[in-house]
């Protein structure tokens, strides 16, 4: 138990260290403008007035020196105080982001089951018959999906869907009539809406997971205890189903982990270009606008749901895994 | 001698074995040739606006790809493009490999105090999405050619650190390191002419693979209109031209991305060709 404790403060201090590396990283991204972050809407804004440059330096708190600056953002952000927009509306950073996050967490988790659900198979096939057709099959797929660009594939099934065929609309979340639609007629609609961004999604994944499952396979197939169960004439469907599939999805959880900030980051193009509003949409008007408040909010926020997902994967790890869960003792 | 010769012989038909490579070799080759050879190759100058041929399709005299919402010949912007992304793939990689090489050689070399520090700036930089910290710098910046190359070789060289740093603390309690220092070489010594040498393959497998990582990012910032900025072209712009004119010259989305799916197909497969004929782990 002391051991496990241990471990969790170890853990817990890692991770306070890298938040405040991610807080220290973001904060000198600010400073990154030439002159300063205020420039763009003052000096180089010919319509900005002194007022609108006072109003800016006051919520950078500019005339500070850095490392006041630093502390004071700092203790806004905890506070989940990530300061107003510099559009039009000026609303709260955080209200902006919080009502963009439903749509991307869900195309995401939806996307990241149909990836495993079909990762999966590919890669214990490949790996049960390793060297055999399907597995060529499987290779020459993992490098082309590997090598197309998601938004080029995005304009191919936009221009086969959408145009040549006209059986899928290409752009936004609903139909202009949605309103008037049943509860059922709603969910077609939207379904027929998240069709082709889930699928790009899916297949950006799809690579790499099955590449991962295959190798994690071929690992365990080489054991000792694969051995061990063929002896004593088990099934091949208990063998790989069983002893060896279990074993091998363990990595799967830690690549779980590792490919959320690849999602958060691709659900910029992909949202921007089927005109979805979530938060990579958000994120990509805040730039186009230099809407620098907005900016720094979606990067804190991402890298910080980047290390959420490591800790879970880390957890899932340990609990899936008895060796970590029972023995308390890592193989360091 | 003989040893090497044997080396080198094992190494020949390695290679001779590896279609993959010679695959990946020929379509980088093709495709860089004709992006050098550019001025000789297109049929216009990229940014030659012609007003008599608007979105002419592909297979018309003079515009064998056809032409732009500007009359600009698509073939043209696109040998030209390709020079953008040869350039980006390479300096950015350049950069994040020295980044990267530094870092791991002076982590795993010196370890305590330093490789922590060095480490755990790996395990934050890693919590960033990539394309959000590029876009966020993109943004405080101005979008250049420049800056890009620059923004991507910043944000990752994290694998070539860990990589680099794992081969250096093998390599670091061997009886020849030992006897480097016996000898009384200096660190910096040791690093540059006895680990670095060691550690090279595996660098330049991730180098290889990373030449593909940063075209796919510089197409993706192009096509965002946060890349490369018109009139230069870029595979990436041409694609971002090409969705506004989606229906009437389906075209302009076609062929850029053809282009960027062959070269990122050639350096993945001379990358992982050349780990399967390097890593000693997976030879048998």
């Amino acid at each position: 138990m002391l051991a496990l404790a241990n471990r969790l403060a170890l853990k817990a201090l890692w991770v306070a260290g890298i938040f405040l590396g991610i807080t220290l990283i973001s904060f000198a991204v600010i400073h990154l403008a030439p002159g300063s972050p205020t420039d763009m809407q003052t000096t180089l804004n010919p319509l900005a007035t002194a007022e609108t440059r006072a109003r800016l330096e006051k919520l950078y708190g500019l005339d500070r020196p850095l490392p006041v600056q630093y502390l004071d953002w700092l203790g806004k952000l905890v506070r989940f105080d990530f300061g107003q927009s510099l559009s039009g509306d000026h609303r709260p950073v955080w209200d902006k982001i919080r009502e963009r996050l439903p749509l991307t967490f869900s195309m995401n988790i939806v996307s990241l089951v149909l990836t495993l659900m079909i990762a999966i198979p590919i890669g214990l096939l490949s790996a049960y018959k390793q060297g055999g057709l399907f597995d060529r099959a499987a290779t020459v797929f993992v490098f082309v999906g590997f090598a197309v660009p998601g938004f080029w594939l995005a304009l191919l099934l936009m221009l086969l869907f959408g145009i040549h065929w006209g059986i899928l609309p290409i752009s936004g979340l609903t139909s202009m009539d949605f309103a008037t639609f049943s509860l059922w007629g709603k969910t077609v609609d939207l379904a027929r809406h998240l069709t082709l961004p889930i699928f790009i999604y899916t297949f950006g994944g799809l690579a790499g997971l099955s590449r991962f499952m295959r190798s994690s396979m071929l690992e365990v197939l080489r054991q000792d205890y694969i051995l061990t169960a063929r002896a004593k004439g088990l099934s091949t469907w208990a063998v790989i189903g069983k002893h060896a599939l279990r074993n091998a999805l363990l990595p799967v959880i830690t690549i779980l982990g590792l490919s959320i900030p690849g999602l958060i980051g691709g659900s910029v193009i992909i949202e921007s270009i089927f005109a979805l509003p979530g938060l990579g949409q958000l994120f990509y008007q805040s730039v186009m606008a230099r809407d620098y408040p907005l900016i720094m909010g979606n990067l804190v926020l991402g890298a910080v749901l980047t290390l959420a997902g490591n800790l879970l994967a880390d957890a899932g790890y340990a609990l899936a895994d008895p060796r970590i869960r029972l023995g308390g003792r890592s193989r360091e | 001698m003989s040893d090497l010769t044997g080396r080198l012989r094992r190494l020949g038909r390695a290679v001779a074995r590896h279609g993959m490579l010679w695959a990946g070799l020929a379509l980088v080759g093709s495709i860089s040739l004709a992006s050098l050879c550019a001025p000789a190759l297109a049929p216009c100058p990229p940014t030659t606006l012609d007003v008599n041929a608007i979105l002419v399709p592909p297979g018309s005299t003079g515009h064998p790809l056809g032409t732009d919402a500007l009359g600009r010949d698509v073939l043209s912007r696109m040998l030209y493009g390709g020079r953008v992304s040869l350039w980006v793939g390479f300096v950015a990689v350049g950069l994040s490999v020295a980044i990267g090489l530094l870092l791991g050689l002076c982590a795993g070399y010196f370890g305590g105090l330093v490789d922590e520090a060095i480490m755990r700036g790996v395990d934050v930089m890693l919590c960033f999405p990539s394309f959000f910290l590029i876009l966020a710098v993109i943004a405080f910046l101005t979008p250049s050619l420049t800056n890009i190359m620059i923004v991507i070789g910043l944000t990752s060289w994290m694998g070539v650190a860990r990589l680099v740093r794992a081969e250096t603390l093998a390599l670091r309690g061997r009886e020849f390191i030992l006897a480097a220092r016996v000898s009384g070489m200096r660190a910096p010594g040791i690093l540059f002419y006895h680990i670095l040498p060691n550690a090279a393959a595996p660098v330049l497998v991730s180098a290889t693979l990373g030449v593909a990582g940063a075209i796919l990012i510089e197409s993706s910032l192009s096509f965002l209109g946060l890349g490369v900025q018109p009139p230069m072209p870029s595979w990436g712009n041409i694609l971002m031209d090409g969705k506004e004119v989606l229906e009437v010259a389906p075209w302009l989305s076609i062929f850029p991305g053809l282009a960027i799916l062959f070269t990122v197909l050639g350096y993945n497969l001379i990358g992982e060709s050349l780990r399967d004929i390097l890593d000693p782990r997976l030879r048998q």
